[in-house]
């Protein structure tokens, strides 16, 4: 049998395909605050809290409404984007003039007041939801056995990831999107509603967010606590790609949780922290992120 | 409200009894919980509300000659916040017993400065047997379980049932470690064998890699050394990934409201250890009928446990007419505790208060009749095997007074 290390080749795969599972979720939710920084220069501290909400809809949709996993994953990134677009019109708006700072405690403390709320409402020891049907069982993939549902998280995150990406970079909506963050007032002078994309950005950023917490729901307890404990992550994962690259943080979501993926096998003690060791090389050697730009 | 009425019985009860040698006339107990955090649900309010009721009921039909406050705050699992809290409410807030402590780290905490400040401290929610061993001390009761009874029942008995080679699934702090050791202990007591453990960082979300190794390792069982919200997604996601039933799993520290949330379908035929089941006969019927009128759940073993602890401790008080530590401790171990929660119960010199444990078979979901019908009593352990016996203490008072 061949080895690696030690490890055997095919545990190793197998380890780096839960990392690539992981690293979708990265990526979804660093994607998210990506495009928010870069459009409203707001550090969104409300998105693991976002994402929270987007794995209660999917339970509330199912539980009250009785609908299945397909219609929540269209309904409640629509309800958390909703959500989004409220904050930007009645609280966010109030900040662009000042400093990072102002944003980061207002969204820090919608956080903790919608995390009270759920926690108040439903406990912590979180709600159960199911696995589609169609997604259940599992797929032989000769070194492992993965469940059709990680799967389907990986081709679902990458297809968002991508069209983000494309509609971003390659559209012309995405080229306003891009002139307004350059310059708002220029692009504004041209008859472009800036405002009105930056709210839409909010709104979408924070849907991803919702996105990726349907995707999450059927794969843990959903619960109040399960946004708090991976937002420090994503928020090192953007700090390592450069705070508003949209590949660069695509990118660093999917590696970091490769990385952290091998580390569970070799030193499974450490798995939470190699994040942040990454990040303070990092920022040691490229202060803006790997794939960030000077200003 | 509640303040209103606590103040009002105080200022009632002052002028009643000057003779009383309770310092102010006032007892006071902190609750010093989760409140926010991986834990809330099986401590947290419920623990505050158990503790409420016992208040309520010791002065309705003890009639004490003392007041008796309530004051309670959220350590958030941590430490450090615990023993500045701790020390806050024994110096500022003349506090005279600190109780409920989930998370072993923060019950050490608060034992030494308890220690330190000649108060007492009342753990009902911390698993680890450091407390009544290596850190033990002699102003500190252990309540309600350990990590040694619940790993010597439900490892002994899933061994005996034929699962013979184990795989631990760790948090790494020293509440998992001491949950892991204990259960290889009886593993390897009762003839199995340890094949590997992997340690993952608390808390946690996602266990797939982990469970991949237990998966590979080929263990027969699977055991979870952990708690609350780690312990359900290691059991969501060991179906998901197909590890269960071909491996069986066992819960080393689980409640009943971990069973509640992860429903009986996905936890069903485990094998747990409580120190208290709602539905045991009718005495523990009708005081979890009285809880559940008020938190809208069942009691966990935890907050049963804290109205137990704390009318213990009351009634010690009223019996010796002071909150003096040493004399309402002595007393403590004097008093056998005979409530709903525990018969015949007894407080050991290293600070354990040992009483009869129960193995649990978890049911079906089309065996379960009504709501919160979750366990059949697979066997009742006696007080006396239930524990880590006196001979093994690595307690120093143990040791003392054996010499």
């Amino acid at each position: 049998m061949t080895d690696f290390f030690g490890i055997p080749l095919p545990a190793l795969f197998g380890q780096l395909v839960l990392g690539l599972v992981n690293g979708c979720f990265y990526a979804v939710l660093s994607l998210g605050l990506a495009v928010i920084f870069g459009m409203l220069n707001i550090i969104n501290f409300a998105h693991g809290a976002l994402y929270m909400v987007g794995a209660m809809l999917a339970w509330l949709i199912l539980e009250y409404l009785g609908l299945g996993y397909w219609w929540s994953l269209l309904l409640a990134p629509l309800g958390v984007g909703l959500i989004g677009i409220l904050i930007e019109r009645l609280l966010l708006r109030w900040l662009y003039q000042l400093d990072h700072l102002y944003g980061l405690l207002l969204t820090f403390g919608l956080a903790l007041m919608v995390e009270g709320l759920f926690r108040d409402l439903y406990g912590v020891a979180g709600l159960p939801y199911a696995i589609p049907d169609e997604l259940s069982g599992a797929i032989g993939l000769g070194f492992m056995f993965l469940p059709k549902y990680r799967a389907w998280v990986i081709f679902a995150s990458l297809a968002v990831c991508l069209g983000t990406w494309f509609a971003i970079e390659k559209t012309r909506l995405g080229a306003y999107l891009r002139a307004a963050t350059e310059n708002p007032k220029l692009t504004q002078a041209f008859g472009i509603n800036v405002p009105l994309m930056v709210m839409l950005t909010y709104g979408f950023g924070v849907g991803l967010a919702g996105l990726a917490g349907v995707l999450a729901a059927p794969t843990t307890q959903v619960g109040p606590l399960m946004g708090s404990n991976l937002i420090i992550t994503v928020f090192a994962v953007v700090v390592i790609g450069g705070m508003g690259s949209i590949l660069g943080s695509v990118l660093t979501g999917l590696g970091l949780g490769l990385i952290e993926g091998l580390t569970k096998v070799f030193y499974p003690e450490a798995s939470a922290t190699v994040v942040f060791i990454i990040m303070a090389i990092v920022l040691m050697v490229r202060p803006t992120g790997l794939f960030g730009r000077e200003k | 409200m509640k303040m209103k009425c606590i103040a009002l019985a105080v200022a009632a009860t002052i002028s009643a009894s000057a003779q009383a040698q309770v310092s102010d006339n006032v007892v006071k107990i902190g609750v010093l919980t989760d409140m926010s955090g991986a834990y809330s649900d099986l401590s947290g309010l419920g623990a505050v509300e158990a503790t409420k009721m016992a208040v309520e009921d010791f002065k309705a039909k003890e009639k004490p000659a003392f007041a008796v406050e309530l004051i309670s705050a959220d350590h958030q699992n941590k430490g450090d916040l615990s023993s500045n809290k701790a020390r806050e409410w024994f110096d500022r807030e003349k506090v005279d017993v600190v109780t409920e402590l989930v998370t072993t780290s923060t019950a050490l905490a608060v034992m030494k400065v308890a220690k330190e400040k000649n108060k007492l401290a009342l753990i009902s929610g911390a698993a680890s047997t450091r407390i009544t061993n290596e850190d033990c001390n002699d102003v500190t009761v252990h309540w309600t379980y350990d990590t040694y009874a619940v790993a010597n029942g439900t490892a002994k008995a899933v061994v005996q049932q034929g699962g013979k080679s184990w795989f631990f699934i760790t948090a790494d702090y020293a509440f998992g470690h001491s949950l892991e050791k204990d259960s290889s202990g009886v593993v390897l007591a009762n003839g199995g064998k340890v094949l590997g453990t992997v340690r993952h960082p608390f808390p946690g979300s996602d266990f797939s890699s982990f469970l991949l190794k237990a998966q590979s390792s080929g263990a027969q069982v699977i055991g979870l050394a952990n708690a609350g919200t780690d312990t359900m997604n290691s059991i969501k996601q060991a179906a998901e990934f197909g590890v269960t039933p071909k491996q069986s799993l066992a819960g080393l520290l689980m409640f009943i409201t971990d069973i509640h949330a992860l429903g009986l379908k996905s936890t069903q035929n485990m094998y747990l250890t409580e120190g208290f089941y709602w539905d045991l006969n009718d005495e523990t019927r009708a005081w979890s009928k009285r809880y559940f009128d008020r938190q809208k759940k069942m009691p966990t073993m935890i907050q049963a446990g804290m109205y137990s602890a704390v009318t213990h401790y009351l009634k010690a008080v009223k019996a010796v007419n002071s909150d003096d530590t040493q004399k309402v401790m002595a007393q403590m171990k004097k008093t056998p505790v005979n409530d709903f929660f525990a018969k015949n119960g007894k407080i050991r010199d290293d600070g354990r208060m040992v009483h009869d444990m129960y193995l649990m078979h978890v049911k079906k979901p089309d065996e379960s009749k009504y709501a919160w019908d979750y366990y059949r009593v697979k066997q009742t352990i006696p007080a006396a095997e239930a524990f880590q016996p006196l001979s093994a203490s690595r307690c120093p008072l143990i040791k003392k007074t054996a010499s």
